[in-house]
């Protein structure tokens, strides 16, 4: 683990190289949603699951006041050495959108990198979402799903399993042991259950290729 | 043994260590998820403490001093409003030289209103006589907090442990919470000398006329003077114990010999960390991360900026009228230096607004137009000003 | 000096009293002060395993001038508005380190009725095990006696000056009981300087139970009520005994005992003695209609609690009562 990760001696330390290479694993993603929707939680499941799969997490919502309905947005960056970085994700490689009514919003999809994937929870087909700006979209019925699974119409772990299982950016048993960590018991099969229905619902590593290109500056 | 925690669980979870025996909680964002974590492990048995809900934050910092007062270990957090609300049992508290611990969850003060993260709230109470320790990433949250309550005991002056609301608080990501056993060791339980106690009946808070004020005040501000050896005490300690720092007076990351500085206070050094690396600028740039506030690190400082022809100084706050509160102390030390840098004062991210890596290159551009700053925000939108303030 | 032998035990500490001085001479209240008296008999029925917090105000400024104090018990003195919260502290810490030392709160009427207010409800709504004594004298009079909402109606003070076309305040005198009645605490009482031992007796009432107690004792000042400090005991019997300021106990908000007056007093009597009511004596319409509403103040208390000796009372039987419940505890 590298010292200056975990806080360290900083005395005399050469500038990190000036390679933009030195971001190279840097993966940043946006999940925009509605308050009581597990928004931040979505964001946190990936973080974790990062660290389950050996590599750096780190998330956090777009802050303010609580409140249901409300559009909130939450980032995350995985990388394979640690973020120092705090500042909210402007240009993303991937968006998850818990909301599809969101796309409405303007600038909802706004800094998306060029090629870069969106993952919208809706039934309808990306062909008929037609997400502006985004060369690939894909849905899931994440709600639907989480229903009839879970018994809740909570949508983040449906998507962050398809999103896992489009990007291969982390392993799903990753996953299953971040969403072990803050369940247990019935709710907890029955969020493994919806991870393995959410992944079954799209084509695997579509965006594998994406997912490894490097972070430009 | 790292794990991914969110900083507000992080942080409770190095308070519940330490073994308090008396909280105090009264919500104000973006704090409250730590009262409510704790609240959460004294519920399931993981933390044997006596939680207070108070009705406000001038009692929650009140209950804190009786407790600490009558022998127990006490803590509180707070935020903003309530940090404004409960300024004069700050004063009371130092003044008293009570030992005591309380995470600031930096925020903005109104007006205007804001929920999100600046530096005004503990800046506002910087005279109150508290050692003022800021956190840049929640690791050092976790071992500040920690060795504050040794600070504090040592001392007998309270630690305010200042981590940016949401930006840290918010924030998941992997970290190392000491064991029981590391803690146990470094922290030994709560004794102070001056506890009440009817077996020795003392009486706290007397009335002090003209002819002793003038030296308990010195003698208070030569205690925290002098606690900047306990915080490198408690540094020396807990790097032998854990490995790690825990941020001490500042830290230095860049060539030692760089002529351009810039310094700030809290989670913005992560960013600029990180950007450094990503906007490679010809000319070297040292970058300070500022820990200790309180006491004010003089020497320490002018020996990091010996030599330095520039410096930017980074504000997360400001004295209306005035100007930046860390530039102008910063410019205060560094004047006693034979050739003092030229110094570029810059408040950023005010009431939370986004400091991103851009801002890295944009700081240097006003190096190289050698335009010394008395005072300026940075990152201003002017379109959003009316025209008399463009 | 040396820790030679174990300290005394808790028991052996409160069997020390009633003779024991918590509060002790030297101290510079004024003469009279019905304020010092109420705190030495406080801290005698409360004997030496307490801790005080007290609110800035009178009695802090006259018993500790630094470098001396006469409190012979742990005592700490923190701000105006915080005795209450600063009690819940202490008596947290004392539950955390399993002592049973009890926690004495105290503050004047303006640390209590005013700015200490929210402070004190929150403490009692938690329940502390805490008991609170507020030094009632009807004013700021530390600061020069200022009025508070705990001045009676039509009494003057600087803030509140009778003159022409004002006879002096113009509000009533908070009914703080009713307000401590709505929290339900285990006990609650009035009190008077001019009845030391039912000082005491209601002291120990509080101490005894687990939770909440409250007692709020009258007290003259002589300088604020403007009265020689020789009739301060004189004025707070005429006080009581007009019915102005009634005696009651309270559990959990409903009256159990009051202190009957066999000779109920005009509230004239009373009145006449302080120079704070002296512009009720003028002839002018105005200063007898509110000797009046004074009066009819004191009558309604006097109904509304059932103050009149004729009248039986729950205390009548208070004797098989105790027995029948049990003992002394009073929860």
């Amino acid at each position: 683990m590298r010292a200056w990760a975990v806080g360290g001696d900083f005395q005399a330390r050469a500038l990190l190289c000036s390679d933009p290479m030195a971001r190279t694993g840097l993966t940043e993603i946006r999940i925009h949603g509605r308050g009581g929707q597990g928004n931040v939680v979505a964001a946190y499941l990936l973080a974790t699951a990062a660290f389950e799969a050996g590599r750096f997490g780190q998330a956090f919502p777009s802050f303010g006041p609580e409140r249901r309905g409300a559009p909130v947005a939450a980032f995350v960056r995985i990388a394979d050495r640690p973020v120092r970085l705090r500042s909210q994700v402007h240009n993303p490689r991937f968006l998850i959108i818990q909301d599809e009514k969101l796309l409405h919003v303007s600038g909802i999809t706004g800094g998306l990198l060029p090629g870069g994937g969106v993952l919208v929870n809706s039934r309808r087909s990306a062909e008929q979402l037609r997400v502006p700006g985004a060369a690939r979209t894909v849905t899931i019925p994440a709600t639907a799903l989480a229903i009839e699974i879970l018994g809740l119409p909570v949508p983040n772990t449906a998507l962050v399993a398809a999103f896992l299982a489009l990007t291969e950016l982390l392993p799903l048993a990753a996953l299953e042991k971040a969403l072990a960590r803050r369940f247990q018991g019935e709710m907890l099969d029955r969020n493994r259950r919806l991870v393995g229905a959410a992944a079954a619902r799209v084509q695997a590593a579509v965006w594998q290729e994406e997912a490894e290109r490097a972070a430009t500056a | 043994m790292q794990q991914p925690l969110e900083g507000s669980e992080a942080i409770a979870r190095a308070v519940a260590l330490c073994r308090p025996q008396v909280v105090a909680a009264y919500p104000i964002t973006p704090q409250t998820h730590i009262v409510e974590n704790l609240a959460r492990l004294i519920a399931d048995g993981e933390l044997e403490c006596e939680l207070v809900s108070v009705e406000s934050e001038f009692s929650a910092a009140s209950v804190a001093l009786g407790a600490a007062a009558a022998g127990s270990r006490a803590y509180t957090a707070s935020s903003a409003q309530g940090i404004l609300l409960m300024t004069e049992v700050l004063y009371n508290i130092a003044g008293l030289r009570i030992p005591l611990v309380m995470t600031c969850a930096n925020r903005a003060v109104g007006a205007p209103v804001s929920a999100w993260n600046d530096h005004q709230d503990s800046m506002s109470v910087r005279d109150a006589g508290w050692i003022q320790l800021y956190c840049a990433d929640n690791q050092e949250a976790v071992d500040t907090t920690v060795t504050a309550f040794r600070i504090a005991e040592q001392t007998e002056l309270p630690v305010m442990v200042c981590v940016d609301g949401f930006v840290l608080t918010h924030t998941l990501e992997p970290l190392e919470l000491p064991t029981h056993e590391q803690v146990d060791r470094f922290l030994p339980p709560y004794r102070f000398a001056r506890a009440l106690d009817p077996r020795n009946p003392i009486s706290i808070g007397t009335l002090v006329s003209p002819d002793f004020y003038p030296e308990a005040r010195h003698a208070h501000h030569q205690a925290v003077l002098r606690a900047q050896d306990a915080i490198l005490d408690a540094e020396r300690e807990w790097r032998a114990l854990t490995g790690r720092s825990a941020g001490g007076l500042l830290a230095l990351e860049g060539p030692a010999d760089a002529r351009v500085g810039i310094l700030c206070l809290g989670s913005v050094f992560g960013t600029l960390a990180d950007a450094a690396a990503q906007y490679p600028s010809a000319e070297p740039v040292k970058l300070i991360k500022l820990r200790t506030f309180r006491p004010f690190p003089f020497d320490a400082l002018q020996q990091a900026c010996r030599g330095m022809s520039d410096l930017i100084v980074l504000d997360r706050a400001l004295s209306i009228g005035a100007g930046g509160i860390l530039g102008n102390e910063v410019r205060a030390a560094l004047s006693e230096l034979p050739t003092a840098p030229r110094i570029y004062n810059f408040a950023v991210g005010l009431g939370g607004r986004d400091v991103a890596p851009s801002l890295y290159p944009q700081l240097l551009e006003a190096v190289k137009a050698a335009r010394p700053a008395r005072f300026a925000v940075f990152d201003l939108e002017p379109d959003k000003l009316a025209h008399q303030d463009r | 000096m040396a820790e030679a032998k174990t300290p005394p035990a808790a028991a052996d500490l409160r069997r020390r009293q009633p003779s024991f001085r918590g509060l002790d001479s030297g101290h510079f209240a004024c003469p009279g002060c019905g304020q010092a008296l109420a705190a030495r008999l406080v801290t005698e029925a409360a004997g030496p395993d307490i801790l005080v917090a007290n609110a800035t105000g009178c009695l802090e400024v006259f018993t500790t001038a630094w470098p001396f104090t006469a409190w012979r018990v742990p005592w700490m003195h923190s701000l105006f508005e915080n005795a209450p919260a600063i009690a819940s502290g202490m008596e947290a810490a004392l539950k955390a380190q399993g002592r049973s030392t009890k926690v004495i709160a105290m503050g004047g009427d303006g640390g209590t009725f005013d700015i200490g207010f929210q402070a004190l409800s929150g403490m009692l709504e938690r329940n502390h095990n805490v008991l609170y004594v507020c030094h009632d004298n009807e004013a700021y009079m530390n600061t020069g006696v200022q009025r508070s909402s705990s001045t009676p109606h039509a009494a003057t003070t600087t803030t509140s000056p009778a003159g022409m076309h004002r006879k002096g305040k113009r509000h009533l005198k908070k009914d703080l009981l009713s307000i401590i009645a709505a929290h339900h605490i285990p006990y609650a009482a009035t009190a008077s300087v001019a009845y030391p031992s039912d000082i005491r007796q209601k002291v120990r009432r509080g101490l005894e139970i687990e939770g909440a107690a409250f007692i709020q004792i009258h007290s003259p000042c002589p300088l604020g009520w403007g009265h020689d400090g020789a009739l301060s005991i004189e004025v707070a019997r005429l006080a009581v005994q007009s019915g102005l300021f009634p005696l009651i106990e309270m559990e959990r908000g409903e009256v159990v005992a009051v202190m009957r007056l066999r000779n109920v007093r005009p509230v004239a009597d009373y009145l006449r003695l302080q120079e704070r009511f002296v512009h009720l004596f003028a002839d002018d319409p105005l200063a007898h209609e509110e000797l009046e509403h004074l009066q009819a103040l004191a009558d309604h208390n006097i109904e509304t609690y059932k103050l009149r000796a004729d009248t039986p009372g729950p205390r009548d039987s208070e004797g098989a009562d105790t027995v029948r419940r049990g003992g002394l505890r009073w929860a």
